[in-house]
């Protein structure tokens, strides 16, 4: 026993443990009964997983550390690769306060103009009768 | 049943280890980076749990079987893991039924009237040191 411990989890087959697996499986409404086998392969193809993310992220990262993987690493390979697009939602890009504050401005600012183009076309509408082209 | 947080959280010793043990040597891990990874993780199980059981259920079956797992690995675009996942599922299935028939032997041992007579013979095996703690287990399993 103590051998494994020393090399790692290379000799252990799975080191996720499959009781938690289990539960965050069964946390999913329309599922039933999980066989063994599945509940296995699903904790070993997490690890894959695990390790997939963590070497793509640092591989493409645009972090400006070498030696290191950021949060940015990981946000920035779910909004840029498609295989983990799922990720988006869950790992969304950070921006400054100061930034996020400028960009409420903007859409505010942008806002009132479509605003004000929209009105310019209804009344063209209402003289052409036909959609006119959305200018910006 | 409600689950509380935690639960559907993996441990985070495990997931550290596992994202260690992919990266070269010396590289460093950010604490958000790492929470980031694991809530990641959490989110895989449940949508290859339920792209699984939808071939569960295109089966018209009620349990998730390996194909189904196999099968939405696929479908979520990780056609990579299949092979690796193949033959641990091998490794696996072999491990558990050596388990099986150890249990097996396990049993019929503990039937037969030689049941202590078996257990002398396992201390027999074991350290000299283990013995004494093997003896005072006998006496709270014999209670």
């Amino acid at each position: 026993m103590a051998a494994a411990r020393l090399s790692g989890s290379e000799n252990r087959l799975v080191s996720l443990p499959l009781s938690r697996i289990r539960v965050i499986m069964k946390s999913s409404p329309e599922v039933s009964s999980i066989n063994q086998d599945a509940l296995f392969l699903t904790a070993k193809a997490t690890e894959l997983f695990v390790q997939y993310l963590a070497t793509y992220s640092y591989k493409h990262g645009r972090g400006k550390e070498k030696n290191a993987l950021t949060y940015s690493d990981l946000s920035h390979t779910a909004e840029e690769c498609e295989t983990f697009q799922f990720l988006a939602d869950i790992l969304p890009k950070k921006i400054l306060a100061s930034k996020y504050l400028k960009m409420l401005e903007k859409e505010k600012r942008d806002g009132e103009m479509r605003e004000d183009n929209d009105e310019a076309e209804e009344e063209q509408d209402e003289d052409e009768g036909v959609g006119a082209a959305v200018g910006s | 049943m409600a689950e509380r947080p935690e639960d559907l959280n993996l441990p985070n010793a495990v997931i550290t280890r596992i994202i260690k043990e992919a990266l070269p040597e010396g590289v460093n891990i950010s604490k958000e980076a790492r929470s980031a990874i694991s809530r990641a993780a959490s989110v895989f199980v449940l949508y290859a749990t339920s792209c699984a059981n939808n071939f569960a259920m295109k089966g018209k079956r009620k349990t998730l079987n390996a194909g189904d797992v196999l099968s939405a690995m696929e479908e979520m675009e990780f056609q990579r893991f299949v092979a690796p996942l193949k033959e641990s599922l091998e490794v696996y299935r072999r491990e558990q039924k050596g388990k099986k028939e150890a249990r097996k032997d396990k049993d019929k041992k503990a039937d037969s009237e030689e049941q202590d007579k078996s257990r002398e013979e396992d201390n027999d095996e074991d350290d000299e040191r283990m013995e004494e703690e093997e003896q005072n287990d006998e006496e709270e399993v014999d209670n």
